[in-house]
């Protein structure tokens, strides 16, 4: 140690040395802590930076009063300003086997503080210190302070070494009333739970202090066994079930009952017959106790251990309606929502009893209860009350304050989307929902809302007319223009609009809308996709004008009257604008077309106009910055033009339809946007077979000869990529040029294997299967997997009362709604090697667990060595364990390991099971040899206990 | 378990930390500003539990100090309430009607009081009776040590004079 003192004072070589007037004139805490409270606020950093100062250079000081001073303060510092005191750590070291009580307790606590167990490097030099406090002999105040550094700073070297001379204090040999017995089990519990190697060794002395006749070592114990059960797999604790019981039965602490109710949460619903043991004190509990914290967590162990005794739920649920209901007490609310959460679904009837209670939580001052109730009631949502409860809280969110708001619709749109909108029925309520959603003043939740609008629109094909008329509602209000919040929606309502354009009773308006003044506060891109709209419903109204015309020539040569059958022969989306067109105008009664409507959804003039606004409004934007709005509304005049050019020609009615470029022109326009959208998995990429005659692997060096070969090509289609839809859309990337079209399929022609299909006719000549390809059967109809989905809803125990059958939702076999639960691996591995360890201590020869057999798998190099090891560290391992616990020689046998440098320690576990299989019949005569030691005790359980396999392995 | 004990003045002081699980200093301030930000701000009527990463802080009020105690989501928030009341009362019955002052001057008492109640983010003392006896005797045990000590100076100190 001296030698460590030096080097490490050595690395402080650029403070002064240490002096005899540092040591006379040294401030104490009094003085620094009256210093920092008298200093003016702002000088705090400059004052901390000299005491440490003042400090590095103390601390080295040879005096130990001046060096234990130093460390005090910086203990200060450190604790309560949050200074870096790691650096000290071997300055706390140096104190700890100072023989004056005083400065021990400092460097102890100054240790506790600032050693980290991965990161102290000298945290080993400190395992022969620890080992001399806890020895017997030492003074049992040491010893304390040696167990709670062991306790808070114990790392996996360490717990194996230590581990041994935590017996002696553990031990009932050790004086009955010593406080040092409680604090060696609940050292020995974090031992364990660093380095569950150590099991064999102390996990029996600890199951011994569960019979202790001092309630503060039974106290310890449980503790320790409730946080083993709690941190990991409780199954190894199974066979101590007889002596938890014991000790609930006996014990009347509520601290002790408190824990031993968490160990049986666990172990309840591994073993049914221990529940149905546990319902009666748990009821007698529930009655009679007058500690809240008691009934809470008997509540608790009754709704998570055992859910099946419906008398102790009737019970406990009675409890927490009196929790619910304390006005006065809001701890008592919260837990008694968060029981009630508790619950599964199987007793919603729990929460429909309370429902008022629950709903009034929604309005409590206190934003947590708040918040559980929310919780509550999204977990009891079902497709029965989704209608109900999503509106409740849709309405609720407009009165609440912003943030409550934007929780209540967090939970209502996660609850709804949830696995493909499995709860939703019907989806024009969904979708009205969403809209109204929107229209809250505090929504912030744009992006979600956006998401769900156009998921929607491409997998429920019967929401879509709501869907538009929502979107129309949202985009003709200039109100919303300006909340950044929304611009999300609007863009996803912009696009339903264009894409579902069929379906909008006045596309005329639509367009106003989409083109309206205040559409500059949009972002770039929201915007983009608006002028997309616009393109979208002008090549609909056009070809919808030209199909009527059409229509309208074969019948006036029919009948005479042009009017009549033109208006008989509208199409289905002009029909049904004319029966509404009252209020489609009523809401916008300035509107341009509003009197052309009336009769004739698409005339000339309307066109004209149309294309007259569209020009006016688009025409500036050609020259914006941003390159999505940019090319856009180069497309769209680019089209405007040529229409122009067309309509400025022949104006009456006739001439339009015989002038056949303007057909073929919309013609192409309608298959470019008829291809109907759908939702691609993201696996879709993978299913693409991969053609005969690619290579893949190979270089992709010869394609410079395709290069140099057809150098237009290229440009072409970079050209066109351009142009693409930010939704993923390809269609619309074939050109509104015939021309450049015709030369892109030349070139697929020729070198079509490095091309993904388009959408376009080559597309049937190629083998590729398109990305949306789900979408085909699922629009026809009938795809048995909707089928299981649509009956395994009517599984939900719960009355269905569909007034219209729920629309087919497309939904991809994988992929989709897919939620990963990211769990704590890491722990749980850590977890599993402890149990597996306790569960080798307990049981021996059961069947070998998880972590065993990982044991087993790292160790097996090690195992020859090891079993011929194994006659001499049994014997050892006797010598080891004498002091009260021969009986469990299969346990013992285990420890064989103490002692031995950590080189070993994880070798044995597999030559313990052949150990085990040989010794088997041995081991078993002493099992029953020295059972009689407990058996009085466990009689209370021994007609439980015979019929469980685990449980007679061990102290029956 | 019990993760950590923070005592926090009103203004945001930190008047006592103690670590039972592995924190680095990092961390640590790091949670402390988090919880004061969560804790402080909380109105006088609400509840005392606070949700934060996955676990549960409990804090209580007592006079211009707020003692939180960080726990596992499955663990009894009742029970640390009690905790927390039963550590006040034995700081009061130590440091006759206890006051921030106290702690601040005193601050290792604090610690050693807090030692015989939790060990390893357990509790382990019941009995305020006994953790009293413990503590004198911790306190009488040092106190003779340091007389022995002073007279032993003060006798080489006149004898080397």
């Amino acid at each position: 140690m001296a030698g460590g003192s030096s080097s490490s004072s050595s690395s402080f070589s650029t403070a002064p040395a240490p002096s005899l007037v540092d040591s006379l004139f040294q401030r104490s805490l009094d003085d620094l802590i009256k210093a920092l409270r008298s200093q003016p606020a702002g000088a705090e950093p400059s004052l901390l930076s000299r005491a440490v100062a003042e400090i590095r250079r103390e601390i080295r000081s040879p005096d130990p009063d001046t060096k234990a001073v130093a460390l005090q303060k910086l203990t200060y510092l450190s604790s309560l300003h949050g200074l870096d005191a790691s650096w000290a750590a071997f300055h706390a070291l140096e104190l700890l086997p100072s023989p004056s009580p005083l400065h021990k307790r400092l460097a102890y606590v100054a240790a506790s503080l600032s050693f980290h167990p991965s990161t102290t490097d000298v945290l080993p030099l400190s395992t022969h210190q620890l080992r001399k406090d806890l020895s017997p002999s030492s003074p049992p105040p040491f010893s304390s302070l040696a167990l709670h550094l062991l306790s808070l700073s114990a790392s996996p070297d360490l717990a194996l070494h230590l581990a041994p001379d935590l017996l002696p204090l553990l031990s009932p040999r050790s004086s009955p009333s010593s406080p040092l017995r409680p604090k060696a089990a609940a050292a020995a519990l974090r031992t364990l739970s660093v380095c569950p190697d150590v099991a064999p060794l102390l996990f029996k002395p600890l199951v011994d202090c569960l019979s202790s006749p001092d309630l503060r070592v039974v106290s310890a114990a449980v503790g320790a066994f409730a946080e083993l059960a709690s941190s990991g797999d409780p199954t190894p604790y199974l066979p101590l079930a007889p002596e938890f019981y014991r000790v609930l039965a006996e014990s009347g602490s509520n601290w002790i009952l408190i824990k031993l109710l968490k160990i049986f949460t666990r172990l309840a619903p591994l073993e049914p017959r221990l529940a149905a043991r546990l319902v009666d004190p748990l009821c007698d509990l529930l009655r009679r106790s007058s500690a809240q914290s008691l009934v809470f967590e008997c509540v608790r162990t009754v709704f998570s251990g055992l859910p099946d005794h419906d008398r102790a739920v009737r019970l406990a649920v009675d409890k927490v309606r009196e929790f619910l209901a304390s006005a006065d007490d809001p701890n008592l609310r919260y837990l008694g929502l968060r029981a009630l959460s508790m619950l599964g679904p199987r007793h919603s009837w729990a929460v429909e009893e309370s429902r008022e209670a629950v709903i009034r939580s929604l309005a409590d001052p206190d934003p947590n209860i708040r918040r559980e109730a929310l919780h509550l009631i999204m977990v009891m949502v079902f497709d029965s009350n989704v209608v109900e409860i999503s509106v409740l809280l849709v309405n609720y969110a407009m009165k609440s304050d912003p943030i409550f708001a934007n929780e209540l619709l967090d939970a209502v749109l996660t609850t709804c989307r949830r696995n493909v909108y499995e709860l939703i029925v019907d989806f024009d309520w969904y979708v009205s929902l969403l809209g109204e959603m929107a229209r809250n003043p505090h929504c912030t939740r744009g992006e979600e809302i956006e998401r769900q609008i156009v998921d929607i629109g491409l997998r429920v094909r019967d929401a879509r007319p709501e869907l538009v008329r929502v979107a129309r509602g949202l985009l003709i209000d200039p109100a919303l223009l300006g909340n950044p919040f929304l611009c999300r929606i609007l863009s996803a309502a912009a696009w339903v609009s264009g894409e579902y354009v069929e379906f909008s009773r006045n596309p005329l308006e639509l367009v106003e809308a989409l083109l309206q003044p205040r559409t500059s506060l949009l972002p770039p891109l929201v915007r983009a996709v608006y002028i997309q709209a616009v393109f979208k419903v002008l090549a609909f109204c056009f070809s919808t004008y030209i199909d009527q015309l059409e229509i309208s020539q074969l019948s006036s040569s029919i009948v005479e009257s042009n009017t009549a059958a033109a208006a008989s022969c509208i199409a289905d989306g002009i029909a049904g604008m004319e029966s509404t067109d009252g209020i489609a105008t009523g809401d916008k009664p300035a509107s341009l077309f509003s009197s052309i409507e009336n009769k004739d959804p698409f005339t000339c003039e309307s066109l004209t106009k149309l294309l007259i606004l569209i020009e006016t409004a688009v025409g500036p934007l050609s020259e914006n910055d941003e390159v999505e709005v940019h090319g856009r509304a180069r497309n769209l005049l680019g089209l405007i033009h040529m229409l122009r050019e067309i309509l400025t020609w022949k104006t009456e009615e006739q001439g339009f339809i015989k002038d056949n470029r303007i057909g073929e022109i919309v013609n192409l326009l309608q298959s470019m946007f008829s291809e109907e959208l759908g939702p691609v998995s993201v696996n879709a990429q993978n299913r693409v077979p991969v053609p005969e005659g690619l290579v893949l692997e190979e270089n992709l060096a010869d394609l410079a000869w395709t290069l140099t070969e057809d150098d237009t090509a290229p440009s072409m289609s970079i050209s066109f990529s351009l142009r693409s839809h930010q939704h993923g859309k390809t269609k619309d990337a074939a050109a509104s040029s015939v021309r450049s079209a015709s030369l892109l399929a030349e070139h697929r022609k020729r070198h079509g294997l490095y091309y993904l299909p388009t959408e376009k006719d080559e597309t049937e000549s190629n083998d590729y299967p398109r990305a949306n390809d789900p979408l085909l059967p699922a629009s026809q109809g009938d795809v048995p997997e909707d089928l299981v989905k649509l009956t395994k809803q009517s599984l939900i125990p719960r009355k269905v009362k569909h007034t219209k059958p729920r629309p087919v939702v497309i939904k991809l076999d994988e992929g989709d709604g897919v939620s990963t639960f990211p769990s704590t691996t890491v722990k749980e591995s850590k977890d599993d090697l402890l149990s597996g360890a306790i569960h080798d201590a307990l049981l021996g020869e059961g069947k070998p667990s998880s972590s065993q057999k990982r044991y087993s798998d790292k160790s097996s190099r090690g195992r020859v060595k090891d079993i011929a090891d194994t006659g001499e560290s049994v014997s050892q391992s006797k010598e080891n364990l004498e002091s009260g616990n021969r009986e469990h020689r299969s346990s013992g046998s285990k420890s064989k390991h103490r002692g031995h440098g950590k080189e070993r320690h994880r070798s044995p576990q597999k030559n313990e099971e052949k150990e085990e299989k040989n010794h088997r019949n041995s081991a078993r005569s002493s099992h029953h040899h020295e059972r009689h030691k407990h058996r009085p005790r466990g009689e209370a359980l021994l007609n439980v206990a015979p019929r469980a396999p685990v449980i007679q392995h061990f102290l029956l | 378990m019990i993760h950590f004990v923070i005592l926090l003045s009103r203004q945001g002081k930190v008047r006592l930390t103690k670590w039972y699980s592995p924190y680095s200093q990092k961390e640590r301030t790091k949670v402390i500003r988090e919880l004061s930000g969560l804790i402080l701000t909380r109105g006088p009527k609400l509840c005392n539990f606070v949700e934060w990463k996955g676990y549960k802080v409990v804090y209580r009020r007592y006079a211009s100090l707020y003692f939180c105690m960080c726990i596992d989501a499955d663990d009894n928030e009742l029970e640390i309430l009690e905790i927390i009341h039963h550590f006040v009362e034995i700081l009061d019955r130590y440091f006759g009607s206890v006051c921030e002052l106290d702690l601040i001057f005193n601050f290792h008492k604090a610690y050693y009081i807090l030692d015989e109640i939790l060990i390893a983010g357990e509790f382990q003392e019941p009995s305020k009776k006994t953790v009293a006896r413990l503590i004198a005797a911790q306190d009488s045990l040092v106190e003779t040590a340091q007389e022995q000590a002073s007279s032993i100076s003060n006798m080489i100190g006149q004898a080397t004079k």
